[in-house]
């Protein structure tokens, strides 16, 4: 059946980098606003979800060529490698550190090893997603 | 003054609520479902709006964002179930 989706394409392609930018802002003002990895992982995913509602599972597998279980590895390779790095410092598991930087066209910024740890959350809640919804999505 | 305008907007919008989950559970079709619980999406986050003025904070500001993508993103999933009988296509033919 030719179907004609030329709407809801264009929609999505706007509309997938409106999610997708408000999904890393979230995910970058989660220490001091609500927000953080879980909910920007969910609402990174959702744009992708979009993307294939709009198009199909297979070309968005060849614009977006993630493998999404090794993504779920690395994120929570990152999260181990965050909380273990103190102790080969002497200090306890999951120790922090923070220290202030000065950044070409932000400023003085504060940087804290939290974030890496909240980018694995980030990893793996969207490689969790996205391999739930393309192993349902796809019945071959 | 402006508190119980915004109590009475509250309860208004709770009303349209009230009014469309009557369609959701009474409409003839799916179509009109699906309708019905976009509205409540819309409804709903404007009464985020609303208690997020009374309550003087601007921490639902993300809430709102966040519940009008979820209610986009459902109504489109609704919708190409209802026309298509599947929500994710394999491959297209083009």
């Amino acid at each position: 059946m030719k179907t004609n989706d030329m709407i809801i394409q264009f929609t999505a392609k706007i509309v997938f980098f409106i999610i997708f930018f408000f999904a890393i802002h979230i995910f970058l003002a989660g220490h001091y606003t609500p927000g953080g990895g879980f909910v920007g992982g969910l609402l990174a995913s959702s744009a992708i979800v979009l993307l294939v509602l709009a198009f199909d599972i297979k070309t968005v597998r060849t614009v977006i060529p993630v493998n999404y279980t090794t993504l779920i590895g690395i994120g929570l390779l990152l999260a181990l490698a965050t909380a273990a790095f103190p102790m080969f410092k002497g200090d306890p598991f999951f120790t922090h550190y923070f220290d202030y930087f000065t950044l070409p066209l932000i400023g003085k910024t504060s940087l804290h090893t939290a974030m890496l740890f909240d980018t694995g959350v980030f990893l793996v809640v969207v490689g969790v997603t996205m391999t739930i919804i393309q192993t349902i999505g796809e019945d071959e | 003054m402006i508190h119980t305008l915004l109590l009475v907007a509250l309860a208004l919008f709770s009303l349209s609520i009230a009014i469309t989950l009557y369609r959701v559970i009474k409409g003839p079709t799916m179509p009109d479902r699906a309708i019905a619980l976009d509205t409540i999406g819309v409804n709903l986050l404007s009464a985020i709006a609303i208690v997020s003025i009374v309550l003087q904070t601007k921490a639902y500001l993300e809430a709102i964002l966040i519940l009008g993508i979820l209610a986009f993103i459902g109504t489109i999933a609704f919708t190409k179930y209802i026309e298509r009988g599947v929500v994710i296509e394999r491959k297209s033919d083009r």
